[in-house]
Order: C-alpha cells, then structure tokens, then sequence
C-alpha cells in the first residue's frame, strides 16, 4: 500500500534501531535510571504495541505511555451523562465505536444501547448531521470526543448545521486539549519523564509552537511524532540524539503532515465555534484547568449541554485505581494492584484499561501480565 | 428448476403465510419445494428420512451441526444470506472432516418481506447446494410481525459422514506442525463493511464465501492425518488459533508477513482501525498438520479454485502455552488474543 508500506520497511528498521542502540550505549555510563520517554498519543501507543517496537528497544529506554488516550480519559460521570442523554425517548446519540464500552457509573452505552437507547456508531460527525436530516421529528446529538485532533470536524459539522439551518441537530461537546495537559503532567511533582514524542495530528491541526514550552520551560527534548512504525523509531532516535547533545528543542518528524503553523482554516473553525473551559475533569488525572472546551454562547442552539438538562455529575474513580500513576510513568501496569484481576479489558475499572489504546488494556491485550512474561 | 413467480399472489409476505392455511401452503409449494426440488421435500412428510445402509458406505460417524444466519444486508457483493447459510454449515460439517449430505431449512420472515427477494435467496440456496452436492431436505417457514425480525433470519442444520480414517481435533496440535491457510483472510468482513454503505468507500472486494467441502476431500484424500481443522468465520483467524493454542497446550507463531491479506481489505482496516485477524471470513479453512505433510497438501490445494492461494503461515510450538504470537514483520512479536467483544473502530 503506497505512502504505508514505506513506513513500515524492515531493513529501515533495523538500521534505526541499530542507531538507537549505539546511542543509548553512548549514555549508559551517565544513567542512574533508565530513560523515561513518554508518547502522549493513544494512536501511538497502538503502534508501538502492534508492531512490537518496545521490545526492539535497548534496556536503558522505557516507553511511558501517556494520557493521551480520550476515549480513556474520559470520566464516569461523563459516560452517565451520555447514556442520559441516549435514554431520551426523542434522541438518536450518536458517537464513535470505541466511546461505546467506555463504563459509566452504572452502564455503558453499550449497555444502555441494549436496554432499548437508540444510540448509533458514526465515523464522522457529518453523519450524525446526516441523520439529523433524515429525522427530522427526532433529536440528533454527536458526543464530541477528542483532542485537537477531532475537534475542526465537530466545529464544522456544527457551522455547516447552523449554515443548513438543521435544528434538531446538537453536539454534546467533550473535546479536550494537549497542552494543559502535558502541563500537568510535566507539573507533577513524581515526574521522572526525559523527553516526549509529541501528538502529530494534534500538531497538523496547532502546529509546532504550542509545544515550545515543554523545550524551554522545562527543557525536555520533544520530537512531533507520526504514527507508522519508522516514524516512533526515528523519533525516538531524535529524542535520543537531544539529550546526548544536551539540547532540549521542539523538532518535526512528522514533516510530511504537519505545517509549522498548523492548519488554519481547523484552528478558526475551533476559535469561532468553541472557547475554554475553567477545568475539566479527567478520570485517573483530576481536573486540570483548561484542559477542556466548551461551545460558545453564539452556538447554544446547537449545545447539547444547553439544549437538554444534563445530571453533570462527579463520580469519583475507585479507589484502588492507579492509572494516573501509570499515565506519568512512576509505576508500570503490572504494578497495579488490580491490574489483571479485577480490572480487565472484559471489567475495565480504570481508565487505561477501557480502550485498545490505553496503557493497561494493550499490556493485557499483548499478554505482558507481569514484568518480565513478555 | 423453473421458479412459480407467476403463479405466486401478491409481492410480499403477510401474516396469513405463517397461518397454517392455504397461503401457507402455496408459499411452501410454489417457493420453497418447487425452489429447493429435492426429492425428500417433495413427499411432504414432517420428517427427511435416510436409508442407514446408504450413509454407512461413506463412513463409521455421523456428523451433524447447526448455524442461524441473521447477516444485514442480505444481498452484499460475491453473495447473498441464502448462500451463506447453505455455505456456513457444509463449512462446519465438511472442516470436521465430513462429507455433508444434507441440509434443513428453517425461515423467520418478517412481514412485509418482498418475495421476489425470498425466490433470489431460495434460488442462490439452491444453487450453492448443488454445486456442493448437498440437498435440502426439510425445512420450516414463520412469518412474524413488523418488526419482530429484522427481515429475514435463516436456520440451516446439516448432517454428513465422517470417513473412519478421519480424526480431526481440536487438541492434536503438536510441536513442529505446521499452520495452513487457503488463501486470502478478511474478504467477508470487508465485503460486509462495504455492502452495509454507511462509509462510502469505494472498494471491490468480494465475500469469499464458498463451499470447502470438494477441497478438504481432496486433501484428506493425500494427508488422512490431518490435526485440526476449522473454518474461521466470526472472530477469524486469530480466534480459531486461539482456540487450537488452549485445547492442545501449546503456543503458535505465527509470520505476519507470510498472512495472505489482499490490499483492498488492508486498507478497509487502515481506515477503520480494525485487524484483519479478527475480521470474519466465510470461505476460509485453518489446518494443522504435520510439517512433513505440508508440500504435497499446498500443492494439492492450489489445484482446487477454492485452494489456488493456500499456503503455510506458521508453526506450532512449546510455549507460552495457549497463545498465538505472531510475529510482525517489522522485528516485534505481539500476541494475538482472542477478542474481548465486538471489534470497535478507533477513535483516532
């Protein structure tokens, strides 16, 4: 398959790991732990699980696997809200398949899908509004789901309802942003990360300057990354190549998709349809100010928040819970108390364990049920 | 066979041909026995029945399955339900090792169900059935309100023989056998993303579902030792292997590289964030065997149109025991685990 399988070259591989390994051998004498690199995407962490990279790696480098996952983050009460909202005898809730097993307090949407909710699997907001056309004695809402990434087409979909006049069509709006987030994270006072491969979609849509903070305030080299298995590789021997020459810089790898200034036309969508919210809450984090958005009074017709009452609860995580441990690197998966046992793919309890592309689902997924059986 | 369509009153199927009266009875002759013209159906009796004598000639067991087939849409690209349901089960029969002999047929129809459909199904059952060798002998119609079926549900039960020599398990897969595919995995659950036309895409890949029982014959007739065999429809070849790996304790690797895939349904899985090792095939048989059989079973199954791109993805070895690893072509090892539910497309 043209422009993947190019990505995906064996003997490529091998040269960058061959790289990676004399780089880290370099830096060796000068450890006392091994170094931490965090991905922050879920999309990479998939990757990096698929195609086995982790165990491609030398010893003295370990992956952490970020909180960039959305549909992970995402908070019980959130999901309860959800399924109320789906529970509308005048709704069709419409959202992204893997939102769907995400647990909620007390169900899923799969779960309330089951009990008779009319809640249907889209690809696209665009089809939500689709919908909303074709019924137009029912409600249509689109749980909007997603970093930065997501974001222009949930803002577009919105225009475009507002241009077509589509009155029955609402977004319940979850979208969240990277940069306060890695904020907190980096603000963690168990932080022990050396560098970050950056989100490269989030980057196509914000660019590269939002990053620069994470370089100059808390000199932490940051390469934005792709997801094609040689593009976690190459960046990670970028990363690698910073801290043997002591730099700490925001550097593209992803240079086939990602502009310097980002995409405009996304990023005016985003700002003339969305604003920021004081806090959102995310499970296994807390609440992180401003990490969330919420759609701006001028769009109220179009806000699901607005439009239907919504319970906005705050469930708290269960107790026993450690992602957010997990998510900054101070523990491993199999560290967790209930890792395996009573928080599986099957019973997620945390976080990490809901989606394919959370830290703890793709370890129990790949079989790495305890340290070293892999 | 000509089919009763001018005969038959009325477009679409009614409350009154489920009644036990005389539409009732017009539809079964008209649609159903004079479609499916066997020459068990066409007694009328409650019940086929078979001459023991006969079955025993052709083995000492008998085999006997049964599959309901609730596939939307009906119609999709390389196929339709019917052929599936005639399909699905000579598959299940025939991966045993049994020559499949005969099939019943049952039918929940919802009302409203447009008859010319019903006659194209019954006519592609028939078809698919002949050209297996398989008859249809018996069969049961229900026509239930609006909305109590999604259109059109079929049940299919077949029975067929197993030849003495025959012992296909699910647990004798032993250290240095070999894994077989026959050829290109993924096609059906592809074909059905497709079909389903809610993505636009623009593809054509055709369901590979087809009748494997005339290729297995042929094989059993070459390597009778053939370990485990079966067909990897839902949850595909990762889920079949998966369940070689738990009931005979051991571990199989597979080379991902050596995966027939085809492009179009590599790129269906790119866009969709789903993996073709889990996407359902209606056409596909898994085998293990011993390595030293492997050539002349290859060769032998290329000379079948069902087998032309059989070839040999992996081998059966110690440990871990009861996981299918697969190795990726790009350096790294994952092991593939059975599936926790349905396969969800990502996010992003």
């Amino acid at each position: 398959m043209k422009f993947v399988d190019e990505f995906r070259d064996t003997e490529k591989a091998k040269t960058l790991t061959k790289a990676i390994h004399e780089i880290a051998r370099k830096l060796e004498p000068k450890l006392t732990k091994p170094l931490q690199i965090m991905e922050f995407c879920g999309g990479h962490t998939h990757t990096i699980f698929r195609y086995g990279i982790e165990q491609m790696l030398p010893d003295n480098i370990e992956m952490v696997h970020g909180p960039g996952c959305p549909v992970c983050v995402l908070p019980m009460g959130r999901v309860d809200d959800c399924v109320s909202l789906a529970e509308n005898p005048d709704v069709i809730f419409t959202t992204f398949g893997d939102a769907m097993r995400v647990p909620g307090s007390k169900k899923s949407l799969l779960q309330a899908k089951a009990d008779g909710a009319d809640i249907r699997m889209t690809y696209s907001p665009m089809d939500a509004l689709s919908l909303a056309r074709k019924n137009p004695d029912k409600e249509v809402i689109f749980f909007g789901l997603g970093f930065e990434t997501t974001m222009p087409s949930s803002a577009f979909t919105v225009l475009q309802a507002e241009r077509e006049g589509i009155n029955n069509f609402s977004l319940f709006c979850n979208h969240i942003t990277t940069v306060p987030t890695i904020k907190a994270v980096l603000d963690s006072p168990d932080m022990k990360l050396d560098g970050f491969l950056a989100p490269g979609h989030v980057a196509m849509v914000i660019g590269e300057r939002p990053f620069d903070f994470i370089a100059l305030d808390y000199h932490k080299p940051i390469v934005i990354t792709g997801f094609e298995p040689l593009d976690i590789l190459h960046s990670l021997w970028m990363v690698l190549q910073q801290i043997e020459q002591g730099r700490s810089e925001v550097e593209n790898q992803y240079t086939r998709i990602v502009q310097p200034n980002g995409n405009t036309p996304a990023l005016e969508a985003i700002s003339q349809v969305f604003e920021i919210r004081e806090f959102f809450e995310w499970r296994g984090l807390g609440s992180i100010d401003h990490s969330g958005v919420r759609m701006k009074a001028a769009y109220a017709a179009f806000d699901a928040e607005q439009k239907f009452s919504v319970p906005n609860l705050k469930i708290a995580d269960p107790k026993s819970c450690q992602c957010g441990e997990v998510v900054k690197g101070v523990i491993k998966p199999w560290d967790c108390k209930i890792f395996g046992t009573k928080c599986n793919p099957e019973n997620p309890m945390g976080a990490l364990m809901v989606s394919s592309e959370g830290a703890c689902a793709a370890y129990y997924n790949n079989g790495y049920h305890e340290k070293k059986t892999a | 066979m000509t089919l009763a369509k001018t005969k038959f009153s009325g477009k679409t199927i009614n409350l009154s041909h489920g009644a036990g009266g005389k539409a009732m009875h017009d539809l079964i002759d008209q649609i159903f026995v004079a479609g499916f013209d066997s020459p068990e159906l066409t007694l009328l009796e409650d019940q086929a029945r078979f001459d023991l004598s006969d079955l025993s000639k052709l083995g000492n067991r008998l085999a006997m399955t049964t599959d309901s087939y609730v596939v939307d849409p009906l119609f999709f690209p390389g196929g339709d339900i019917g052929k599936l349901a005639v399909t699905g089960t000579i598959n299940d029969l025939a991966v045993g090792g049994a020559i499949p002999l005969y099939l019943s047929c049952g039918m929940i129809i919802e009302e409203g169900f447009a008859i010319d459909d019903l006659q194209r199904i019954v006519a592609s059952m028939k078809k698919t059935a002949d050209a297996a060798g398989v008859r249809i002998v018996t069969g049961d119609t229900k026509v239930v309100p609006r909305g109590a079926a999604d259109k059109l549900f079929i049940n299919t039960a077949g029975i067929g023989m197993i030849a003495e020599s025959t012992n296909i398990q699910a647990n004798r897969a032993s250290v240095g056998d070999v894994v077989i595919i026959n050829g290109y995995i993924g096609d059906h659950g592809a074909a059905i993303v497709d079909a389903r036309g809610e993505l636009a895409l623009e593809i054509s890949v055709e369901t590979d579902c087809q009748p494997l029982n005339e290729l297995i014959q042929e094989m059993l007739a070459i390597c009778p030792d053939i370990h485990c065999m079966r067909d990897a429809t839902r949850g595909g070849l990762a889920t079949v292997l998966n369940e070689f790996a738990n009931s005979s304790n051991v571990a199989i690797h597979l080379e991902q590289t050596k995966i027939p895939v085809r492009e179009e349904v590599r790129g269906v899985c790119e866009v969709l964030g789903l993996d073709p090792l889990y996407l359902a095939n209606e056409g596909k048989l898994v085998a293990i065997v011993a390595a030293e059989d492997a050539d002349k079973l290859i060769e032998i199954m290329k000379q079948h149109p069902a087998g032309k791109d059989s070839c040999v993805i992996g081998t059966v070895v110690k440990t871990p025991q009861g996981k299918v690893i697969l190795e990726t072509g790009f350096g790294g090892n994952r092991i593939i685990d059975m599936l926790v539910g349905e396969q969800l497309p990502r996010i992003c």
